[in-house]
């Protein structure tokens, strides 16, 4: 009879741990030493840098490979400078390019809609309210680069997710629509 | 087999699941109550101006940087036509600049307690316009409305589901325990009764228990043992198969973010906030100066947001810890500089002898993000949608085609290899997707 007592426990303990995998913690690793990275990983904790975190700012004055300085200033004078003065550097390859058009509609169809009217998505659902269309603005390369980089009143900076060869790219991408407009 | 932090262990389990059962008739809801907002004072009555027309005017030309209620770039308007009177109020808006220009102290305090920040002129403005806008910024603050209420009121939606169904498991336990206590009784009572009777109950004669006879039929027990073993075989190799695989992992986050109401309802593109799946090996946690492009402006969610699950002023809450994190002060409209990390927990996260390349895949191979994450524009919270396993990327380099369309590395090497293979498309698996050393080195 004992027997029947043990196998009816095991399959209850086996039902109960199987109900009840927590599904917020992660499951077992076999040999876990292959599994996690001996190098750190980024933004992985690690005691020995400051703040405890892996992920550090570089030192001052580090730049990127390939960095350009952008000398026009996050101001108002400065946007009226690249509005003035800034020119595409991009080639006639890269003009009307199709991957133009794709970045656009990452990045600023939200809320500039696909034609550059305005009407992007979270505008018409009341999110963001007062994006201009194109057409009613006086905008021209230099400019858009200027606010794709820096932002503008309620729009963000996009430096860190586009480059600044794809800015130029949705720059002009953007010139394309409000002459269709 | 070693256990790693942060994992469970299977005592630990087996205490919650037994606490868990105990407190499963107690469970108790706590619900918040949320205070109704107090109607504010009507702002004086609209002067001869279409306030319909006013929100148009206004949502089109004034609602980049002026909220009705509370700073954004610029200062409130509800109510402006109280602090300044109208003709003061047309120049202003046909041409801040030169008001301030001209000395008028008005403008300069106005210029000066506002960062020093330059308000766009409106020539095209009409006076009739402006007196449109003001009539719209007249308006009284619209008072709580019904949905708040009634999202409140304990026991709506789905909650109340939750709810009888506690009850009503409650209520059988309870019919259950008392039904084995009757049983016992009842028992009891015979055995006296018959006691009292002068029969005897006890069992005349020992009978063969049923084990023994079971132990002494050897083709049962070959059989049952044999089934034992197959089957308890089955229950281990799949018990050993899972281990490792986070399938379904959801782990809670420190800032409640669903994708549900900002990849679905919004449609705001994935590549939007994973920026580096584009151009680099992983997909990357977007920093959080991305999260404020667009909550800079987006303070809190709309009443519709709020879903009987998850009510407005928790999803205030979580907006309100992004400020905490990035040190963004609301009333101010400024930076303070205090930042704090916010600790994600990483869901998809594939075993260190691996090579796995975002960019490779999103854009070279333009495959969509949901083919390996799964619905994530549904998902409240997020979870790994897919196994990770070797077998599950070998099955898709096998089944998938090759995008040659427009990309001129693959030109002459597709023709070679459809020459070897005699067929018209190669599949990921026949570029040699199989090859160990591409993705283990």
């Amino acid at each position: 009879m004992k027997g029947i007592y043990k196998i009816t426990l095991l399959v209850g303990i086996t039902i109960l741990v199987s109900s009840c995998h927590n599904i917020s913690a992660p499951n077992y690793q076999y040999f876990p030493n292959m599994y996690e990275s001996l190098a750190y990983e980024p933004y992985a904790e690690a005691s020995v840098f400051k703040g405890g975190k892996e992920a550090q700012l570089p030192a001052n004055g580090t730049i990127n490979r390939g960095f350009e300085p952008y000398e026009y200033e996050n101001s108002t004078a400065g946007y009226e400078l690249a509005k003035a003065n800034l020119k595409s550097p991009l080639d006639s390859l890269d003009r009307n390019s199709e991957k133009g058009k794709e970045l656009f509609e990452i990045y600023c169809m939200s809320c500039h809609g696909a034609t550059g009217n305005g009407k992007g998505k979270l505008v018409e659902r009341e999110k963001f309210l007062g994006v201009p269309s194109y057409k009613d603005r006086e905008i021209t390369e230099g400019s858009i680069f200027h606010v794709e980089t820096y932002g503008l009143n309620a729009m963000g900076s996009h430096a860190n997710q586009l480059s600044t060869h794809e800015r130029w790219l949705v720059a002009d991408y953007v010139l394309k629509l409000k002459s269709q407009l | 087999m070693e256990k790693v932090g942060n994992h469970n262990s299977i005592s630990r389990k087996l205490f919650l699941s037994l606490g868990l059962t105990l407190i499963f008739s107690l469970t108790s809801f706590a619900q918040d109550a949320a205070a109704p907002a107090a109607p504010e004072a009507a702002p004086v009555a609209t002067q001869g101006g279409d306030p319909v027309k006013g929100k148009e005017l206004f949502n089109a030309n004034c609602a980049a940087c002026h909220k009705l209620d509370g700073k954004s770039t610029g200062p409130e308007l509800r109510g402006v036509s109280e602090k300044h009177d109208k003709a003061w109020l047309y120049k202003w808006i046909h041409n801040s600049s030169d008001l301030i220009k001209s000395g008028d102290p008005v403008a300069v305090k106005l210029f000066a307690d506002h960062n020093k920040a330059v308000m766009t002129s409106f020539p095209q403005l009409s006076t009739g316009d402006i007196d449109n806008i003001i009539a719209y910024t007249s308006e009284p603050k619209a008072t709580a409305p019904a949905p708040t209420a009634t999202a409140a009121v304990p026991g709506t939606g789905g909650e109340s589901g939750a709810i009888s169904n506690n009850i009503i498991l409650g209520a059988l336990a309870l019919v259950m325990g008392m039904l084995v206590v009757m049983l016992y009784l009842v028992n009891n009572v015979l055995r006296k009764v018959a006691k009292a009777n002068g029969i005897d109950v006890t069992p005349k004669e020992p009978r063969v228990s049923l084990w023994k006879a079971f132990a002494r039929n050897q083709f049962l027990v070959l059989v049952a043992s044999i089934f034992l073993l197959l089957a308890s075989g089955y229950f281990v190799y799949a018990y050993l198969m899972q281990v490792g695989v986070d399938q379904n992992y959801e782990p809670i986050q420190p800032i409640h973010y669903s994708h549900k109401i900002h990849a679905g309802d919004n449609e705001i593109n994935c590549k939007y906030c994973h920026s580096a799946s584009r151009v680099s090996k992983t997909a990357g946690i977007p920093s959080l100066n991305v999260c404020m492009n667009c909550h800079k402006n987006i303070s809190e969610v709309a009443e519709t947001t709020a879903t009987p699950e998850y009510s407005k002023a928790f999803y205030d809450e979580q907006i309100q810890k992004l400020y905490n994190a990035v040190g963004w002060d609301k009333t101010t409209q400024t930076y303070t500089g205090k930042t704090q990390p916010v600790k994600w927990v990483r869901i998809h996260n594939l075993p260190d002898f691996v090579y796995f390349n975002h960019s490779q895949h999103v854009t070279v191979a333009g495959i969509e993000c949901q083919t390996c994450h799964g619905p994530v524009q549904e998902y409240e919270i997020m979870k790994q949608y897919s196994k990770l396993t070797m077998g599950w990327c070998i099955d898709c380099h096998r089944k998938t085609d090759v995008k040659m369309e427009g990309n001129e590395y693959y030109t002459k090497i597709h023709e070679e290899l459809s020459k070897k293979y005699g067929v018209e498309k190669l599949t990921a698996a026949q570029m040699g997707g199989l090859e160990c050393g591409k993705c283990h080195y």
